[in-house]
């Protein structure tokens, strides 16, 4: 394992220590226990938008934090969900008396400390609402799974949602909206290798030099299946393939398309991914509106890319384009 | 009898043990997790036994458990965090200020233990998880407290019934957790939870039995 690491132990602490050094005009920091969260929080009669997920994926989830996106996000060590009493420090640290919104990625861990945590924030008498994203197509979403996870489309929610919050509508509104956004959105994602938690050590799954897995997730668990390598296009197509099926998208809607590096893979490569998915789109009458292509929701160095459809309406576009001032993004402004 | 002195002696040896196999835990997870489960187990059991030293004068079960529990929840994240430490809640709360109890208190402590990780993560028997460990084992030490057993003996059946169910998870389909999302490619692998439980039962015996 080679990182620029100076100890596992200290890792997620010195990474934020670092964040809050380049951007502490936006964000700031708790250490005990981790938060990240806006500079001016709490923001008064604002919904708070919080979320949380392991470390690893950055900029997800604290490159958010900020104007017209989330209010604070809770780092977990590497892929591992963070725990109870950070959520609950967020919760308290940024109502501003308008109730705080949890988004929650479908993973078991996460569901079950953000539950823990809304229970000890209602005790506290914080308004809670969850929703929880499940966005991933490569999961069969069925009783006898855990369901589809939630990926990709994670980050255009928290923008959306972000933006609503900003305009000041209230916690049943904005809650509304992220399920809207969840059922609209969906994302399948590849790797080219694995990846190594720097606390394992080792890759977290085998990869052979001429092996591609489909259907991953983003904390290095292995995908669906395992396929021979094969170009750019055949990859692609069975990503967005899937994606476009599964939202049903008919001839004349818009949409949103967010091509993603997982954290290895170049923009170059990105890029070529995303061309080859506007094709697809176009045969279907599909017009891509808006975009987002960069590495955005990561699993460390891993080689690969996921695909992100969101089928916009009027609203979801207007929340968009509205101004966000946040590490990782900023328009607007 | 199970006294206080007992339950934090199980619980120190618990951290040793699970640091002794934590780059096991961490191999199986891999295999069909996300690869942390001993790195995780680890770092909370320890602040575990943090928690305990700091804990002054005379204690009793629901203190020590309600501690260790919270620092579990507290510091091993992931799925792992909220069900173990819902087991030592569980505990606690079942045995509050008491500090000695008869076996068969015992025994209802973990079925109270046992009871609030199935509430906290809704899984069933055979979903390949940690329940499938942990409930043959309890079933085992309920018959063997009913047929006259003293406790030793009693957790040797339990932690035995727990290694059992623990192998029989290896051709099960996961259907809770990360592993669900491996389907069929999740045969094969034996559970890391199941694979902890049987830990923590087996010390839990090894300090009744004086081992």
């Amino acid at each position: 394992m080679k990182k620029l690491i100076n100890s596992v132990d200290d890792f997620v602490k010195e990474s934020l220590e670092g964040m809050k050094a380049a951007h502490g005009d936006l964000i700031d920091v708790n250490y005990d226990p981790f938060v990240v969260y806006r500079a001016d929080a709490p923001v008064q009669g604002k919904v708070g938008v919080v979320s949380g997920g392991g470390s690893g994926h950055e900029p997800m989830h604290g490159g958010f934090v900020g104007m017209g996106m989330l209010d604070a996000a809770c780092p977990g060590e590497v892929f591992t969900s963070p725990t109870p009493d950070q959520m609950e420090w967020a919760t308290t640290k940024v109502d501003g008396g308008a109730g705080v919104l949890h988004i929650v990625k479908n993973y078991s861990g996460d569901i079950m400390n953000f539950e823990m945590a809304a229970d000890l924030g209602r005790e506290s008498g914080v308004e809670v609402e969850s929703v929880v994203v499940d966005d991933d197509v490569a999961v069969k979403d069925s009783l006898y799974t855990q369901g589809r996870r939630g990926v990709g489309g994670t980050v255009l929610m928290e923008k959306i949602v972000g933006a609503k919050a900003e305009e000041g509508a209230d916690l049943v509104a904005v809650a509304d909206l992220a399920r809207d956004v969840n059922a609209n959105v969906r994302s399948m994602g590849l790797a080219l290798t694995s990846c190594t938690v720097p606390a394992a050590g080792s890759p977290t799954f085998e990869l052979g030099d001429d092996e591609v897995e489909i259907g991953i997730g983003i904390h290095g668990e292995p995908g669906r299946e395992r396929i021979k390598m094969e170009s750019a296009d055949q990859l692609t197509d069975r990503l967005a393939r899937p994606v476009i099926e599964d939202l049903k998208l008919n001839s004349g809607e818009q949409v949103l398309l967010f091509v993603n590096s997982m954290g290895g893979t170049p923009l170059a490569e990105l890029y070529v991914v995303y061309r080859r998915v506007v094709q697809l789109l176009d045969e279907g009458g599909v017009q891509v509106a808006r975009h987002l292509v960069g590495p955005f929701i990561t699993s460390l160095e891993m080689q690969g890319a996921s695909v992100t459809i969101l089928r916009l309406d009027d609203e979801k576009t207007r929340l968009w384009d509205a101004p966000v001032l946040t590490p990782a993004l900023r328009w607007g402004v | 009898m199970f006294s206080v002195a007992q339950a934090v002696a199980w619980v120190r040896a618990t951290a040793a043990v699970v640091e002794e196999h934590a780059a096991e835990l961490t191999k199986l997870d891999s295999a069909i997790g996300d690869g942390d489960h001993g790195t995780n187990m680890n770092r909370g059991f320890k602040a575990a036994v943090q928690r305990l030293d700091g804990l002054e004068g005379d204690q009793d079960f629901g203190s020590v458990f309600k501690a260790v529990g919270m620092a579990l929840i507290g510091k091993v994240g992931g799925a792992s965090g909220p069900l173990y430490g819902s087991l030592f809640l569980g505990m606690g709360k079942e045995l509050g200020d008491a500090a000695e109890v008869g076996d068969e208190r015992l025994a209802a402590a973990l079925r109270a233990g046992y009871d609030s990780v199935v509430a906290r993560g809704k899984a069933q028997l055979e979903d390949k998880t940690m329940l499938d460990a942990w409930h043959p084992a309890l079933e085992a030490l309920d018959a063997a407290l009913a047929e006259g057993k003293e406790l030793g003996p009693a957790l040797d059946e339990a932690a035995a019934a727990a290694e059992t169910g623990m192998k029989a998870t290896i051709p099960m389909i996961a259907r809770k957790g990360r592993a669900s999302y491996l389907g069929e490619r999740s045969r094969d692998h034996q559970d890391p939870g199941a694979t902890s439980t049987h830990l923590i039962l087996q010390t839990l015996a090894d300090v009744v039995n004086g081992r």
